[in-house]
């Protein structure tokens, strides 16, 4: 055997051992079960998950009718006096869930799409998606043609349509990230020039409605909202995890990803079907809630120190930003209660800006 | 062509392991390859020799990288195959190939914070699924990369931290680390400086004879492919113009052809292998060979 080889007996592991953070891997003999143990990420995500829980469970307290914060949990699991009961529940529960879904399922869809196209800038916000949605149900409200639709529908049939054209026309011989960042770019201004176009031309009322929307809001939102959003990421959640160790390959670039037997073209359209599904029915529930597509799933990465965006500890953190954003706006001045959307493009805006400033130095170019 | 060398034999390396069972044969059968509507590769015949090193060497854009990437099934042929066994490589499972046959493009990027263990770690993801990610297997595929890439120490750096030289034997870590019996190489070598070139041509050696493995791999220069490979392949224009032992593909006419360049070859002092001197149109003042040729067309320098 050459020097170099390893000794008889197995070491527990060659490299050294750092900290107790340090990843290490695990191992059963029964079920043969390995992977990697992380500790830092699993830390991130339980904090992460317990602060959005409590803003969660914060903003179910906060109101005209004050409940205190452990009868709100009490009343969560069903246990209480009726009045409480009802608030809690009935008027409070469907906004609380809603924006902690569609923080989900944001923080969610942007990690997988900046994962596939190793680019943080190629977020759904960025490429399009949300601006689609946009003009769908602009157009819709301006123009009379809702066909009987409700907005979310359209604003979901928006962001698919938008991500079928910017996939068709980033196709050359296959879609690389590089090309559907770009395409997505040109296709988000026309979309936001057509939208333009129609809030300018249609009568003041409508273009008030339109612009409502657009903003990405959470006030008024009821259980169908939260019944069909939950649905979809029932689905749309464990198809992205399960997608977790093609992410890890696709991040090598895809001559390297194929080399390592992946199936690139079509788990790059898995994984574009499964971004765009969650963005979509997130932004048919709230609006396009600006940024947190673009912001958490950054902000994620580096609170758990992975070289990719987490998707799980990604959504986690959107449900926080979109939570607390919630809180911001709902009691930042008293007596008005702000749209979501304004607070997290007002947060995310410096991310945006931050994240450029440090593509340019670090001479990627984002 | 033959394979035997016509240097001098190499010394046996100490306590080397003994030569695995025959790797699988690579070999393509009348390929046609192209981009768009530009047509590369026509009707092109080769067969890899299976536990050698092997080197496609020819001008830019004579097609070499092109056929790297279909003997890697990157690139689908128009006509004609790529057969590992004889089975057509588009038959067979990408897992499958992936276990067989590992691909290092030229200069791939690693993204940002990756550390080496991870990168290496991600070689093993042929062999994985996803309720055994990381099994006694994989740890100690791992392990024996970093040990014979040297970058055990380095093992908890982030990849985009290190030199260039690190950097590239980080991926050919994790190349190892996939274990395939075949390992395809496009311009391992782009990029380094000298030291970290043949540091790098060193190292996939050792994995030649140590382990037994086939590389065929696309190199620029042509002293390191004779120093380095068992067998040549000259292209030219898509098509093979020579191929075989490097003494024998590499000659003066051979080289005139391929590069368009006119030059003297010599044996390469530490090698025996062929050493190839350019001509050029300059510096001509020495007293070798290639200076009294020449002589007729650039006066020779007088004191």
């Amino acid at each position: 055997m050459p020097a170099k080889s390893s000794p008889a007996l197995p070491a527990p592991s060659a490299l050294p051992a750092r900290s107790a953070l340090r990843d290490r891997p695990f191992r059963l003999a029964a079920p043969p079960v390995s992977g990697m143990w992380r500790p830092r990420l699993v830390l991130t995500g339980v904090l992460v998950g317990v602060g959005a829980f409590a803003l969660f469970c914060w903003g179910l307290a906060l109101g005209d009718y004050p409940v205190s914060l452990p009868e709100v949990v009490k009343a969560l699991f069903g246990v209480g006096d009726p009045g409480t009961l009802t608030v809690v529940r009935e008027l409070r529960l469907p906004r609380a869930l809603t924006g902690l879904l569609v923080g989900v399922a944001f923080g969610v869809s942007g990690a997988v799409f900046q994962t596939m196209t190793r680019n943080p800038l190629a977020s759904p916000d960025m490429i399009g998606l949300t601006e689609g949605a946009g003009t769908a149900v602009v157009a819709a409200v301006v123009l009379g043609w809702t066909g009987g639709l409700g907005l979310s529908t359209l604003g979901l049939l928006g962001a698919l349509a938008t991500a079928l054209l910017v996939y068709a026309l980033a196709w050359k011989g296959g879609a690389t990230g590089y090309r559907i960042i770009l395409v997505g770019i040109g296709v988000s201004w026309i979309c936001t020039s057509a939208t333009d176009f129609l809030v300018a031309r249609g009568n003041r009322f409508e273009a008030e409605e339109a612009l409502g929307w657009l903003v990405g809001n959470l006030n008024g939102r009821t259980w169908s909202q939260v019944d069909s959003l939950a649905v979809a990421l029932a689905v749309l959640l464990p198809a992205a995890l399960g997608m977790g160790r093609w992410m890890r390959t696709l991040q090598l670039g895809d001559d390297v990803a194929a080399g390592l037997g992946t199936p690139v073209q079509p788990v790059r359209l898995a994984l574009l079907l499964t971004g765009v599904g969650l963005v979509a029915f997130g932004t048919a529930a709230a609006g396009p809630v600006a940024f947190v597509a673009l912001a958490c799933p950054q902000i994620a990465l580096r609170l758990a120190g992975t070289s990719a965006p987490p998707p799980l500890v990604s959504g986690l953190t959107g449900a926080f930003v979109v939570l607390g954003s919630d809180l911001l706006a709902r009691e930042a001045i008293p007596g008005t209660e702000l749209p979501v959307g304004i607070v997290t493009g007002a947060l995310g805006a410096p991310v945006l800006l931050w994240l450029l400033i440090r593509a340019n130095r670090a001479g990627s170019g984002g | 062509m033959s394979t035997t060398d016509s240097r001098t034999p190499r010394p046996a390396t100490p306590g080397s392991l003994p030569q695995p069972a025959p790797g699988p044969e690579l070999r393509a059968r009348d390929l046609h390859l192209g981009y768009d509507g530009r047509v590369v590769v026509r009707g092109l015949d080769l067969t890899v020799p299976t536990g050698r090193i092997t080197a496609i060497v020819g001008a830019n854009a004579c097609g070499k990288s092109t056929l790297l990437r279909a003997l890697a099934r990157l690139l689908a042929p128009r006509q004609g195959a790529v057969e590992l066994d004889g089975a057509a490589l588009r038959s067979i499972p990408t897992r499958e190939l992936a276990r067989t046959l590992g691909i290092l493009p030229q200069t791939p990027v690693a993204p940002e914070g990756l550390t080496v263990a991870d990168l290496v770690g991600r070689g093993r993801s042929p062999h994985q699924t996803w309720w055994r990610q990381w099994s006694a297997a994989d740890e100690e595929a791992v392990r024996s990369a970093l040990a014979a890439t040297g970058l055990t120490e380095l093992a908890d750096r982030p990849v985009d931290e290190l030199s260039g030289g690190q950097r590239q034997r980080a991926w050919i870590a994790m190349a190892v680390a996939q274990g395939t019996p075949v390992l395809l190489l496009d311009e391992p070598t782009t990029y380094l400086d000298l030291a970290h070139q043949i540091d790098v041509l060193d190292l996939i050696t050792d994995l030649n004879r140590r382990e037994g493995r086939t590389v065929v791999m696309v190199l620029h220069d042509l002293n390191q492919a004779c120093r380095y490979a068992d067998h040549v392949i000259a292209m030219k224009a898509g098509r093979i113009v020579a191929e075989g032992a490097p003494a024998e593909v590499v000659t003066e006419a051979t080289v005139e052809d391929v590069f368009d360049l006119r030059c003297r070859i010599a044996p390469d002092p530490v090698s025996g292998t062929p050493l190839v001197i350019p001509l050029g149109r300059h510096h001509h003042g020495g007293s070798g060979d290639g200076a009294r040729t020449a002589g007729d067309a650039v006066p020779a320098a007088v004191d």
